[in-house]
């Protein structure tokens, strides 16, 4: 051994030990991660956002006291029977098939207590939510799994998903050992083969296209449902304004950071936009044909709290949807369950092999045992709970800002942490007027 | 026999007329003239009624249709009969693209020929195609059957799952994991029954065709047969 010191050891950033680990892992098994939720990159997100409040001037309202209403009305461009809901925070679509049935059902009680809407999956309908569910948005899916006019008509809107912000462009792929009998059979597949959803409608192409597949669903139903369109975070200027025009009562945006039940690790990191990117040029696409308002939008991607729900609100949303964060609130990735999280080779918080079917909190499963531990009702009522905080808090800032209702709260109500949270939500940079991209400022 | 004329009511005040049609009915027999390609006539009809539509008809004629025997005497836009779930749909002319499209059930009989994806996705319905079908058909088909009395275009029955696919003529080329199978008594069973239901009896027999069907090499994802995907 030498006298002279040793250059201590360097890792690169290049070269991480995730990033060797994930090169080990494709060399050994021969096939890429495969993993559900949305991405796990820190990204510009509503974090990079601050609420400005009153001052002098703006005059704020008094907490408790003045009233600072939370619903909203969906589908008003031309459903006979718009949704009216009491607060604007939505359960976004999440399958049968990727939850349990019980899981569905907490749910649709959930969402039902606190006066909002749920979602179905790719997967079909099933009783457990059509059942807790008062409002259900029944999703049109490229696969059309389960897809009848039956249920069409029983849902409350519909939802012709486009895409999603997890994979905008992809297809998922529920692995064979999720697929049991029921869920076989709702899909008219065989029991225990990988679920390849495919990524385009089998029956249109385009916004013409879409335009007069609207019309088909609107006569099946009588002209009665909002039809939503949900779009991924891709290009949200031009799908907003082509969705608007093939006839949407409602759009639908998802940024990045929305999940999805099982997709390619390398689509959900390296695909589509983070959401606080995506909702400026929807509003604008919105407002450019004089639409805002006029067709509803709801955006999902990372809504974690009030203060998102607010934030993506001033933004120009007329509400959110949450997939990821209900999940949380029912029991997804508790620390409780540690031990079981350890025993598959993970750790509470970074659970995402939803896939695989061996979710120890019974959500994200199809064994019985292991959905059999979920308590739907207990499920139900902590959504509820978490929802109803969610809106008061959104509800606080508002008052703070002076609004008596969520949907007045603008972009002026905002500024921003970050240049680039500043340039993507389009608010000023904190104690500046600049808005990178927009004007000189300072 | 209820007649409608499309051009003066329009597509609305007929589907209405049609959705209104629920269990026993006297109304069994309709027929929609001027039909002047308007896209979704006779979507969503639940009832086992006839309907006869007296022209061409543009997207999704009889989509999600229930029960109903719907006769188009004129050709069809695309997505004719998309998710039938049961009944009859005939057309006399050609179809368009997707015909059939993710149908879950009944009978698709188009007398001249289907253009591309015909079947796609197909989750249960029977089809069954007097002259040609177009490339990509059977794409991602589940369950149900197809039997194409002329030729296939390029890549029949790709990613296929248990559809059953029955074609007389030449095949252009195979999709991935579609490949040609045995026909066992069963099968010329099965072309015999719907070739007669089809009304195509009198123009093939069942030894004259052959079968593809999956290979199954892609049901559960293994990276040897990446190149197919």
């Amino acid at each position: 051994m030498s006298d002279f010191p040793h250059t201590p050891p360097k890792m690169s950033w290049t070269f991480s030990n995730d990033v060797n680990a994930e090169i080990r892992r494709a060399a050994a098994t021969g096939i890429y991660d495969i993993r559900g939720g949305g991405s796990k990159r820190r990204l510009p997100h509503f974090d990079d956002l601050l609420f400005l409040g009153a001052s002098i001037s703006r005059y704020p309202l008094e907490g408790y006291r003045e009233k600072c209403a939370t619903d909203v009305w969906l589908g008003t461009r031309f459903a006979k029977n718009p949704i009216h809901l009491d607060i604007p925070i939505t359960i976004a679509g999440m399958s049968f098939g990727a939850l349990s049935g019980p899981a569905k059902e907490a749910l649709g009680r959930g969402a039902s207590a606190a006066g909002t809407s749920t979602t179905t999956g790719d997967g079909g309908m099933t009783e457990e939510e059509r059942g807790h569910s008062k409002s259900l948005v029944y999703q049109y899916l490229p696969s059309r799994y389960g897809m009848n006019p039956d249920d069409l008509r029983r849902a409350d809107a519909i939802e012709v998903v486009v895409g999603q912000g997890a994979k905008p462009g992809g297809g998922g792929m529920p692995l064979g050992q999720k697929i049991s009998d029921r869920v076989a059979t709702m899909r008219n597949l065989p029991k225990g083969i990988d679920q390849r959803s495919a990524c385009r409608h089998p029956d249109w192409t385009g916004p013409d296209d879409l335009e007069i597949k609207i019309l088909e669903i609107r006569e099946i139903t009588n002209w009665e449902k909002p039809i939503y369109i949900k779009i991924g975070g891709a290009r949200p200027y031009y799908d907003t304004a082509l969705a608007v025009k093939a006839g949407a009562d409602v759009v639908v945006l998802d940024g990045m950071q929305g999940g999805t039940a099982a997709t390619q690790d390398v689509f959900i990191e390296n695909v589509g936009m983070p959401i606080l990117a995506c909702i400026p040029l929807a509003v604008k696409a919105l407002q450019d044909l004089g639409m805002h308002r006029k067709v509803q939008l709801i955006v999902s991607g990372g809504i974690r709290t009030g203060a998102d729900v607010a934030k993506a609100m001033a933004l120009g949303a007329d509400a959110v949807a949450i997939g990821t964060a209900a999940l949380i609130a029912l029991g997804d990735n508790d620390p409780a369950l540690e031990a079981e999280y350890n025993k598959l080779g993970t750790t509470a918080g970074a659970y995402d092999d939803w896939h695989e079917g061996k979710d120890p909190a019974g959500i994200t499963t199809q064994d019985p045992e292991l959905s059999g531990r979920f308590d739907p009702v207990l499920g139900g009522r902590r959504l509820k709970n978490y929802l109803k905080v969610m809106t008061l808090e959104a509800q606080t800032i508002a008052r703070a800002c002076g609004k008596n209702h969520l949907h007045n709260l603008e972009p002026e109500d905002l500024c921003a942490l970050t240049i680039e949270g500043a340039a993507m939500a389009g608010v000023p940079l904190a104690g500046t007027n600049w808005i990178p991209g927009r004007n000189g400022g300072f | 026999m209820q007649t409608f004329d499309l051009s003066k009511d329009g597509l609305r005040a007929l589907n209405s007329s049609l959705h209104a049609l629920k269990g026993q009915t006297n109304m069994t027999a309709w027929e929609v003239i001027n039909p002047k390609g308007a896209h979704a006539i006779a979507a969503g009809v639940d009832a086992p009624v006839e309907i006869t539509v007296r022209g061409s008809t543009g997207y999704y004629c009889a989509g999600m249709n229930k029960q109903a025997s719907i006769f188009i005497k004129g050709s069809a836009g695309p997505g004719v009969a998309e998710n039938m779930m049961s009944g009859k749909v005939v057309i006399d002319g050609d179809a368009s693209q997707y015909a059939g499209a993710t149908g879950r059930g009944g009978l698709l009989v188009i007398k001249g020929n289907a253009s591309s994806r015909c079947g796609i996705s197909m989750k249960g319905i029977e089809i069954v195609v007097h002259g040609n079908i177009g490339h990509m058909s059977c794409f991602m088909a589940q369950s149900g059957a197809v039997v194409v009395l002329g030729d296939a275009g390029e890549a029949l029955g790709d990613s296929l799952y248990e559809a059953r696919l029955f074609v007389r003529g030449k095949v252009k080329s195979l999709g991935a994991d579609c490949i040609e199978k045995e026909m066992r008594p069963e099968h010329f069973a099965m072309v015999e029954d719907l070739l007669r239901r089809g009304e195509a009896d009198h123009k093939a027999k069942p030894e004259q065709f052959r079968r593809y069907g999956s290979a199954r090499k892609l049901y559960t994802f293994n990276i040897d047969n990446a190149a197919a995907y």
